[in-house]
């Protein structure tokens, strides 16, 4: 009757362990939220704006991301039906796709830097915004990748299947977040240059 | 009804074996994940900053009454930052930067939120602990690494940060512009970027377990006005906190990399520097988005604490349970929309003061509702004063009269006249910091039972609190009469300006008022020490309060409970109920064993239980007619 009691604390606890994964998400939509508003309030007030052609990696980026979700989800769904080889090549598949987003934007910073010379440091800081906003999801992306790689890892350890999925869970709320930040921000960027 | 699920000692006890764990001294006093430890590190860090903070503000203070006087003892004392014995005009701007600092985050949000959201969040909903334990404990590693980073700007060449704990740039931007925006301000800022973190992870925990971890019988409106309030606190600090991260990060950029968010047209030593196109005022509006939720983060835990101790003490339930909750709600609400009164003089549209201006007002609405609820809760109450009461009632006083100036100050009209004076050091000292530091002085003595076990000593207490209360009021209510003439905050000394001289005998008032009330401190620290090793034996229920923290054993026990974790029956506040046995009722005890004292809207959504009440009235009406 204790470990009864026991398990099911135990499974209370992860509820709640999830529900911290969620709240994280709100603090880190209001980064991004505080920093989408600094660039209004700086541009609106300067009357400066972006005035350049995203690069076009970013367009990439975006559907590499977009992919990695999918196959998250895959192999999210994978797990759930108890089939782990599957599930461990889609979370191959998805940090693989992660690393090519890592990639992608810094080769993103390559031609702004590069080829159409605008740098961070610029009079006009709505472009430096660009390089801080990506250079700050791109912590979220690293923090995200070593979520998959737990994932991945419990995975291939055979962890009890509830803390297999509980992973998964806290992964995927994570990392679709990653995805819908990411889409915020270059729609945002999109809209402003 | 259901007695089996009552909280019964006897039951339990067989069980309180498998509670104890293996620990050792590491595990459990340095890297204990347990709620009940990390509050008591938390507490004594806080206090440790505290005592800190305020010697910090005695040596400023001494300065601003004694311009003129060498003092041969400060130049042994601090050495470089006093040459001659007198204060060195920029570690005089940092000391005032680390003061605020440390007493606004340090001491009231991570030592008051820290101490008792950690005690009592487990305590009082019924959990055996946080959502994760883990994190729980990083957070109190990371505030104490914050802690440990701000102080150690006292031994650096240059010493301490120096643009005033707003850390406005330019003058935080740019390292060349004084010795306090230096290497001292690059170290305030990785303190800050590691207390953010403390806090967010403390209050990302507070949230999950307030909304997952309650006990059976624990809905939302049965939590003691404690929990409410830390609960929307950290919401409020988890809204808010990653805000300032985005406005520190852009200033690092600026500082360190080169970038112009915050910089334009400016001119160092007669070199032009190379910064173009950026707008200060971009980040104060970041910092003040923090900024003012920051100092309901504040306030509202005291609040919370004032109101539970109110309550027990004035043996009464709390007046308007209800609206005391929709007024933390409002608050919290409005705190998001007010950040503008902090920049009036910013050359802000006037519409926009205007509109920042009725927001910030409206605050005084659900303000007033939770002071005349607290005066309601006193009235005809069989009160009790313990110093944990006193503290709770100076508490209220403080709010009242700090309060009423935030009315004058939100006007963006009188604001132009009044910002930056010495009325708003008087408004947010008496408002937000002698009424939050009485809040959370309440907690202490309230809640030491359960922390330590032990009794802290009444006398000792009561001494304090008269000393601090008045020093408090003499400290701070001078300061208003001074801010109305004009006379600026932050300046070193007032005696080049021939219109502020005379109130040079004021400031050495104040100065000497703020003395007494540092020696009554040593009152409190002596009982807060002395008790813990030596003070009387608590019993489980000191304050015969309703609350659950007071059905746990006095030992501390991992998991807080022995045995089943007990379910919740009423509201918290059942004190003096007509026709109960005694004058308090535990939120344990369920309504079935209650009868002569329950009431027809204590079954509001129960048929059932009204049926029975109804049922035993009539057979007790039956019984006396047959007498």
């Amino acid at each position: 009757m204790m470990a009864q009691i026991q398990q099911q604390e135990d499974k209370v606890n992860l509820g709640a362990k999830k529900f911290i994964m969620w709240i994280f998400i709100f603090t880190s939509f209001m980064l991004f939220a505080a920093l989408t508003s600094g660039f209004i309030v700086y541009s609106g007030g300067s009357g400066r704006g972006l005035n350049i052609t995203l690069p076009v990696s970013f367009r990439y980026s975006t559907i590499v991301l977009i992919a990695s979700s999918i196959t998250l989800f895959l192999a999210a769904r994978a797990a759930k039906q108890l089939n782990f080889e599957k599930q461990q090549q889609l979370l191959w598949i998805t940090i693989a796709l992660g690393v090519a987003f890592l990639i992608l934007q810094v080769y993103g910073w390559y031609t702004l830097a590069y080829k159409m010379h605008i740098y961070l440091i610029d009079p006009n800081a709505t472009r430096s915004f660009v390089y801080v906003m990506t250079f700050l999801h791109l912590l979220h992306i690293i923090g995200g990748i070593a979520w998959l790689i737990s994932a991945l890892n419990g995975s291939i350890k055979r962890i009890p299947q509830v803390k297999n999925l509980y992973r998964m869970e806290m992964t995927s709320i994570f990392w679709h977040f990653l995805d819908i930040i990411w889409i915020y921000l270059y729609v945002f960027l999109l809209l402003n240059q | 009804m259901s007695t089996l699920s009552v909280h019964d000692h006897g039951v339990a006890h067989h069980e309180e074996g498998h509670e104890h764990h293996h620990d050792t001294f590491l595990t459990k006093y340095v890297f204990s994940q347990d709620h009940k430890m990390i509050a008591k590190q938390f507490l004594i860090t806080g206090i440790t900053m505290a005592v800190i903070a305020m010697l910090l503000s005695i040596l400023f203070r001494i300065q601003l009454a004694y311009p003129d006087k060498a003092f041969p003892l400060l130049e042994t004392l601090l050495g470089r930052f006093a040459p001659e014995g007198r204060l060195d005009p920029e570690f005089y701007l940092s000391l005032v930067t680390i003061h605020g600092t440390i007493m606004v985050f340090f001491v009231l949000t991570a030592g008051l939120s820290g101490t008792f959201s950690n005690l009592l969040i487990p305590l009082q909903v019924g959990a055996r602990d946080m959502a994760s334990p883990f994190i729980n404990m990083l957070s109190y590693w990371f505030f104490l690494t914050a802690c440990v980073i701000m102080l150690s700007s006292f031994f650096i060449q240059k010493g301490p940060a120096g643009p005033g704990w707003t850390i406005y740039p330019p003058l935080s931007a740019l390292p060349t512009a004084m010795k306090g925006s230096g290497l001292g301000m690059t170290l305030w800022l990785i303190s800050m970027v590691c207390f953010v973190a403390s806090s967010l992870m403390g209050g990302i925990n507070y949230v999950s377990t307030v909304l997952n971890m309650r006990t059976k019988g624990m809905d939302l409106w049965k939590m003691p006005l404690t929990i409410w309030a830390f609960f929307l606190t950290a919401i409020l600090g988890v809204l808010s906190f990653p805000v300032l991260v985005a406005g520190v990060v852009l200033l690092i950029f600026d500082r360190s990399f080169g970038t112009s968010f915050y910089l334009s047209d400016i001119v160092v030593n007669g070199q032009v520097m190379p910064f173009e196109g950026g707008s200060p005022i971009l980040f104060q509006h970041l910092f003040w988005f923090l900024g003012h939720p920051e100092v309901y983060i504040v306030i509202m835990p005291a609040m919370g604490i004032s109101s539970e101790v109110m309550s027990v003490n004035s043996r009464k339930p709390i007046f308007g349970y209800h609206a005391m909750v929709y007024s933390l709600i409002g608050i919290t609400v409005l705190s998001f929309i007010v950040w503008g009164h902090h920049m009036f003089i910013t050359g802000m549209n006037p519409f926009l003061g205007g509109v920042f201006m009725i927001t910030t007002l409206i605050i005084a609405v659900p303000s007033a509702v939770k002071t005349f609820n607290w005066l309601a809760t006193l009235w005809r109450g069989n009160i009790r004063f313990t110093p944990a009461m006193l503290f709770a009632i100076g508490m209220v006083s403080f709010f009242i009269s700090g309060g009423l100036t935030g009315i004058f100050l939100g006007n963006a009209a009188l604001d132009i006249n009044l910002h930056d004076t010495y009325f708003v050091v008087a408004h947010f000292h008496l408002v937000m910091g002698s009424a939050a530091i009485f809040g959370m002085l309440a907690g202490v003595y309230h809640w030491f039972p359960k922390m330590f076990g032990k009794m802290m000593d009444e006398k000792l207490g009561y001494l304090h609190f008269w000393l601090t209360f008045i020093g408090a009021y003499l400290v701070f209510f001078p300061m208003h009469f001074m801010g109305l003439d004009g006379v600026p905050r932050r300046y070193y000394a007032f005696t080049e300006f021939a219109s502020m001289q005379r109130w040079l005998s004021v400031n050495m008032f104040i100065t000497w008022a703020a003395i007494m009330s540092a020696c009554a401190q040593v009152a409190f620290l002596y009982n807060f020490i002395h008790s813990i090793f030596w003070g009387k034996k608590a019993t489980q229920n000191p304050w015969q309060a309703n609350t659950l923290e007071w059905t746990t054993p006095v030992e501390h026990i991992h998991g807080n409970w022995p045995g089943e974790i007990p379910s919740v029956y009423r509201w918290p506040y059942d004190y003096s109920k007509p026709g109960a046995e005694e004058d308090y009722i535990l939120q344990t005890t369920p309504l079935s064993q209650t009868m002569s004292s329950n009431l027809p809207h204590d079954f509001e959504d129960n048929p059932a239980g009204l049926e029975a009440l109804n049922t035993w009235t009539s057979t007790q009406k039956a019984n006396e007619q047959v007498k």
